[in-house]
């Protein structure tokens, strides 16, 4: 296992960058459209909500693999040049928007209503409500879910090795082929995968535990 | 329009749905042998016997942090070493349910903690020995509270399941991707199929949580 | 419980180990392929199930069919006699390798070309078709030969081809992007993904004649002889493959399967495969 991945570190080391590239890039984007959503499927606005509903719910149900192929093969036919990093990240963080928008719901609905209706008399403003008291309060309950997503994101960002997104899984699968050493390659990306992850999942647990106590 | 048409006879569609019931087929014996063993695993990790539940956590830690793809090669052409000559529809199912068995654990055992301490402690004292009051007392109140992850985490088992086309388990994705790779007209149309077919079946089991957890609670 | 966990501990871990001893003695990958094969009366074969002509999925009867496809079955009729049976795995130029050193199959019939480097742990028949390789393009590309592979153009290729390292090889300035089998490919170059794709002639051939407004073009410019690989250290099945493809090639099976499959694809030289 030494040994395959010493010999192969450049590629190994490129396909963990594209994967925490992939991951970051993901996160921040599914972190955004997935708040936006969170906000519809809460909106006063009745079809505002159903939007937000059907988009969540939609996208919950159907595999991350399918989106992500659903981009690599169909949207370059049709509308645009796309290459696989792309249409991958992109598949990730459209996947991830729903589960983030569950999340972030979930933590601004824990907050009590009468932290809203307190704000609302005192002459703030919805958004003003929203984004000086709510969010702080709801932030500390989804930090660790976030990082849980995170790590969804390391891990499922191995769908890229479907389109040549040049990931580590993708890289690995090219060292195994060259060196026809499949169980050391997939044990020595398999050991990559978990320094990014274990330390993480660790810490979220940390996080979890001591926020929920406080 | 026409494509659609053409891409939905009657041979593409059952191909497809042939794919859709391998999918179900691995599905459900998968949730069934992972509920089991993660039960099991989730136990062991919430008893705190010395050594053995750190271990137990530990390997549950690894596959948990790994990726679903990883293992399924893994299992796929590791089995055979160990004198196994399983085809790909059981290694499929070994695959997942030795990922799924380890994401179950943890939300098992975290359902268990969320039981009140006092539970316990009041089946003992009523002279219930550990292992009835686990099994009577703290599990069946456990479950309750755990039908909305428990479910969710059987639906993300539904969607992996599209992820061992890559041993050529001839699922649901499989299937689309190969009339598709036959004919490219057919992208749309096949993925439209996709999107539909994955929908209705994972949001019927979304449904039908919704409607026991109601009842329960 | 906490007995019970002990005890159940204990039985698993027994469990464990006799597997691990029932295993370990004999890995599948080490035990002689031809005894086991006839002694169940059945050879294993990875086939190819995403590959026109040679072998591919017909989802009519969810089967595969192909060149390869029937040589794995009249191979088998001529080791294990009239009772034997093939029984087909699906693989793609990715899995091949792992699932022969694995044991996961018998023998692989997959547009493999024998090459020094899968010499050293794979064991190869002699050649049953000699291939070469060529590139695939849309009808109206500028794209005419290798030579037009310059820097900012790129080629689709599969994953555990050696036509990925051959391409390197004459046109280094290409960007190479590697797929995972043959219809995940020609579905990239549909999708524009890539300018090119390549492979040996006959698969493309395959393609082009599935979908016409892709063609072939510049010649063949490697030569790839495919054999039947086994697992290193298989020389008792090797041996026996070796015959019985000597057998076919003497009774005529081999011409009239290269005729069915090749004799009326247009462009195609039935002669230079032989």
């Amino acid at each position: 296992m030494f040994k395959i991945m010493f010999s192969n570190w450049d590629a190994l080391l490129s396909g963990l960058g594209y994967t925490l590239m992939a991951s970051v890039i993901a996160l921040i984007a599914s972190l955004i459209i997935g708040t936006a959503f969170a906000l519809m499927e809460i909106s006063l606005h009745k079809w505002v909500r159903v939007i937000g509903k059907a988009y969540v719910e939609f996208i919950r149900n159907i595999p991350l693999l399918v989106i992500a192929m659903a981009f690599y093969v169909i949207v370059p036919q049709f509308i645009m040049q796309m290459d696989g990093f792309t249409a991958g990240t992109i598949g990730l963080t459209i996947y991830t928007s729903a589960f983030i928008a569950e999340t972030v719901r979930a933590g601004i609905q824990s907050v009590p209503n009468g932290q809203m209706e307190g704000a609302r008399s005192n002459g703030l403003s919805y958004m003003q409500a929203m984004t000086h008291v709510v969010f702080p309060q709801a932030i500390k309950l989804v930090i660790p879910p976030l990082g849980n997503q995170f790590i969804n994101l390391v891990k499922n960002s191995s769908v890229l090795a479907f389109v040549a997104g040049f990931d580590l899984m993708y890289q690995g699968k090219l060292i195994a082929n060259a060196t026809f050493n499949t169980f050391d390659t997939y044990l020595a990306v398999g050991v990559l995968y978990l320094v990014i992850t274990m330390p993480m999942s660790y810490a979220m647990r940390y996080l979890e535990k001591r926020w929920h106590t406080a | 329009m026409q494509n659609f048409i053409n891409a939905y006879s009657a041979v593409n569609l059952s191909y497809l749905l042939r794919g859709l019931w391998v999918t179900i087929e691995v599905s459900v014996v998968s949730i069934f042998f992972s509920f089991l063993i993660g039960t099991l695993l989730g136990i062991a990790r919430y008893v705190k016997i010395k050594y053995f539940s750190a271990i137990v956590g530990f390997i549950i830690d690894l596959i948990r942090n790994l990726p679903l793809l990883l293992l399924l090669f893994f299992t796929y052409f590791a089995l055979p070493n160990i004198g196994l000559r399983l085809s790909v529809i059981p290694a499929s199912i070994v695959a997942m349910t030795v990922f799924e068995s380890a994401m179950l654990a943890e939300i098992i055992r975290s359902g268990i903690g969320a039981v009140p301490v006092g539970q316990m402690e009041a089946a003992r004292s009523n002279g219930m020995s550990y292992s009835q009051a686990m099994l009577q007392i703290i599990l069946p109140q456990a479950f309750k509270k755990m039908i909305p992850p428990l479910v969710s985490q059987f639906i993300s088992l539904v969607k992996d399941t599209s992820l061992a086309t890559i041993i050529l388990l001839p699922e649901l994705t499989q299937h689309a991707q190969i009339i598709y790779g036959q004919n490219v007209n057919y992208t749309i149309p096949m993925f439209v199929a996709l999107a539909v077919l994955y929908f209705i079946v994972n949001y019927a089991l979304s449904v039908g949580s919704r409607i026991i957890d109601h009842r329960l609670n | 419980m906490k007995k019970l966990f002990k005890r159940m501990s204990v039985l698993l871990a027994a469990g464990f180990l006799i597997l691990v001893a029932a295993g370990c003695g004999k890995p599948l990958a080490d035990q002689d392929a031809l005894a086991r094969a006839k002694k169940a009366d059945t050879l294993v074969w990875g086939v190819k199930a995403d590959t026109r002509l040679f072998g591919l999925m017909d989802v009519k009867t969810g089967s595969i069919k192909g060149f390869e496809v029937d040589m794995a079955k009249a191979l088998t009729k001529q080791i294990l006699g009239s009772k034997g049976k093939a029984e087909l795995v699906q693989i793609t130029s990715d899995t091949r390798v792992p699932m022969l050193k694995g044991g996961n199959v018998d023998a692989v019939i997959g547009t493999m070309t024998i090459t020094p480097e899968r010499q050293k742990v794979l064991n190869f028949s002699d050649s049953y078709f000699n291939a070469g390789q060529s590139l695939l393009v849309p009808k109206d590309s500028k794209i005419k030969s290798v030579k037009d592979l310059t820097a900012g153009t790129k080629v689709i290729g599969v994953q555990g081809s050696n036509s990925v390292d051959n391409i390197r090889k004459v046109a280094p300035a290409t960007k190479v992007l590697q797929l995972s089998d043959y219809a995940q490919a020609f579905t990239a170059l549909k999708s524009h993904q890539g300018d090119a794709l390549t492979t040996d002639n006959g698969i493309l051939y395959g393609m082009s004649q599935q979908d016409p407004r892709y063609v072939v073009v510049g010649g063949s410019f490697t030569k790839e002889p495919y054999g039947i690989a086994m697992n290193k250290g298989q020389t008792n099945l090797t041996n026996a493959m070796n015959k019985a493809l000597k057998t076919l090639r003497q009774n005529g099976t081999y011409e009239k399967l290269i005729n069915k499959w090749f004799g009326d694809v247009p462009g195609f030289d039935i002669k230079e495969v032989g």
